[in-house]
């Protein structure tokens, strides 16, 4: 689904990704972790484009990303921070999108999921975050694309919206759809992921399933496993 | 592309900004045309209007739209589009919602004043399309200021600092440098200094076509030797076209190597 081959990108003299090699298979849900400032976002921007890497190569679904850009019509991406231009109304962005992709989508069924619908006339500058996110979201799951990328799904969601979304991202699995996502809350990590990454000073120190990371840590709690990986790095 | 640009296009249509820019040519010019009651005379004032006030406002907004659009381009990034065709397409939309409230905002009121029965239609085309090269340019520089730096504060006084070097020092320092120069022959200096600077040759261009060339004595008749005649003028116009397509193309230079 997506390979990526010796991925090198320094921002100025910071160095972020170091030779990252990763092959993500097709199919399930793999979480990629990391302290603060690890490249989760860097290496995830640059599966998108967004980050233009230094070295290395991308492959999406067999396509060079570098080559061109229509491999992103087989990507779903919801970013960490939901920044829509302000002055636009949820319905007309969401119409907006959709020309834009030119493609089916299914965004009636999330907005009801999310109950969204008393919010279409409003603009985004007027929402409150949690709200925002919400419609981040449906822009992210409305088109049924092989590869969903999310990136801190769950800032600023309540109770009832978290639930909702995990049972999204479970259809979604269950649908054979490879889903990539990025998070800082363990527990939800846990319940969700079937393989984690795990990125330490730009490369990746640990690929396996959970209980491969607890048996080699020798802890039998997830978020205790991930501290004793950083703590063992740190000292 | 044609997407963005609509988008961008509509967007602006609707901000108060655009119609404050409208409103504001179509006062000037019912204002000078009710007060002089001439349009030749009316195109003259207007001219030195626009020659420093356009590229003013195209800079301005520009920048500001580059970095206020910041949130848009980035939800437009993670889209199967062509990173140029995001941020010429809303180049585009900026540069043509400006040139349409000049065009609109001028055109209105000569309209009315019985344009198209007199004979300077061709001053006054030419008056709107050295407007709307101007703004497609400043625009373009702007953009390509914004391109290049991340910080707003940094990119919004590059770009102001470009409009007033274009529009006053280069000025200031040409007429210096020519009083320095005086005992040496400088009319073909003078006439490539003028070529380089957008503003300098707008002015010109319309100022020999009004035919008050011979107030500017010897220098005038140079250069309407120059830009009178047909060549003069394609070359002008190529020149501005440059000044177009070198900011544009920076613009997609830039944009394919940035982080987002």
């Amino acid at each position: 689904m997506v390979t990526i081959q010796n991925l090198h990108k320094a921002f100025g003299h910071n160095q972020v990704l170091n030779g990252v090699d990763l092959d993500i298979k097709e199919g399930g849900i793999f979480a990629v972790l990391g302290p603060n400032g690890s490249g989760k976002t860097t290496l995830i921007k640059s599966i998108l484009g967004m980050v233009i890497f230094d070295k290395g190569s991308i492959e999406v679904l067999g396509n060079n990303i570098k080559k061109n850009a229509d491999y992103r019509r087989q990507i779903d991406y919801l970013p960490q921070i939901a920044n829509f231009p302000s002055n636009l109304k949820v319905k007309e962005l969401v119409k907006m999108i959709k020309d834009l992709r030119g493609k089916a989508s299914e965004e009636e069924k999330l907005i009801k999921l999310f109950g969204l619908q008393p919010f279409m006339d409003k603009k985004l500058g007027n929402l409150s975050g949690g709200t925002k996110q919400k419609v981040n979201i449906v822009l992210a799951f409305m088109f049924n694309s092989a590869l969903i990328i999310l990136d801190e799904p769950t800032t600023g969601l309540d109770p009832v919206s978290l639930i909702r979304l995990k049972a999204l991202i479970q259809e979604e699995k269950k649908k054979g759809k490879t889903i990539l996502i990025t998070s800082h809350i363990m527990s939800f990590v846990e319940e969700m992921a079937d393989e984690i990454v795990f990125l330490l000073e730009g490369t990746i120190y640990f690929k396996g399933s959970i209980q491969e990371l607890k048996d080699t840590t020798e802890q039998t709690d997830f978020e205790h496993a991930i501290a004793s990986i950083l703590n063992q790095n740190h000292a | 592309m044609l997407k963005i640009l609509k988008y961008s296009f509509f967007d602006l249509m609707r901000s108060r900004w655009s119609y404050v820019y409208f409103s504001f040519y179509l006062l000037l010019s019912f204002v000078l045309l009710f007060l002089n009651n001439d349009l030749s005379k009316a195109i003259i004032t207007l001219m030195n209007v626009i020659i420093v006030l356009v590229p003013l406002i195209g800079s301005i907004f520009g920048i500001m739209y580059y970095y206020n659009s910041r949130e848009f381009t980035e939800l437009l990034l993670a889209q199967p589009l062509k990173r140029s065709s995001i941020f010429l397409g809303q180049y585009l939309g900026v540069a043509l919602s400006l040139s349409m409230s000049l065009v609109l905002g001028l055109g209105i009121p000569f309209g009315f004043y019985g344009l198209f029965k007199s004979n300077i239609i061709w001053d006054f085309a030419l008056l709107l399309i050295t407007g709307t090269f101007l703004t497609l340019i400043f625009s373009a520089l702007a953009f390509s200021m914004g391109l290049n730096n991340e910080n707003k504060i940094k990119g919004f006084g590059y770009a102001i600092l470009l409009w007033l070097f274009m529009a006053i020092i280069y000025d200031g320092v040409f007429l210096m440098s020519l009083i320095m120069f005086e005992d040496y022959p400088l009319d073909k200096l003078s006439l490539v200094g003028i070529m380089l600077n957008p503003i300098d040759l707008s002015r010109t261009l319309i100022l020999l076509t009004l035919d008050i060339s011979a107030l500017l004595g010897y220098t005038g008749a140079v250069f309407k030797q120059f830009f009178g005649t047909n060549l003069g003028l394609l070359i002008s116009f190529a020149m501005l076209s440059v000044w177009v397509v070198v900011p544009i193309w920076r613009i997609t230079y830039k944009s394919k190597k940035k982080d987002f």
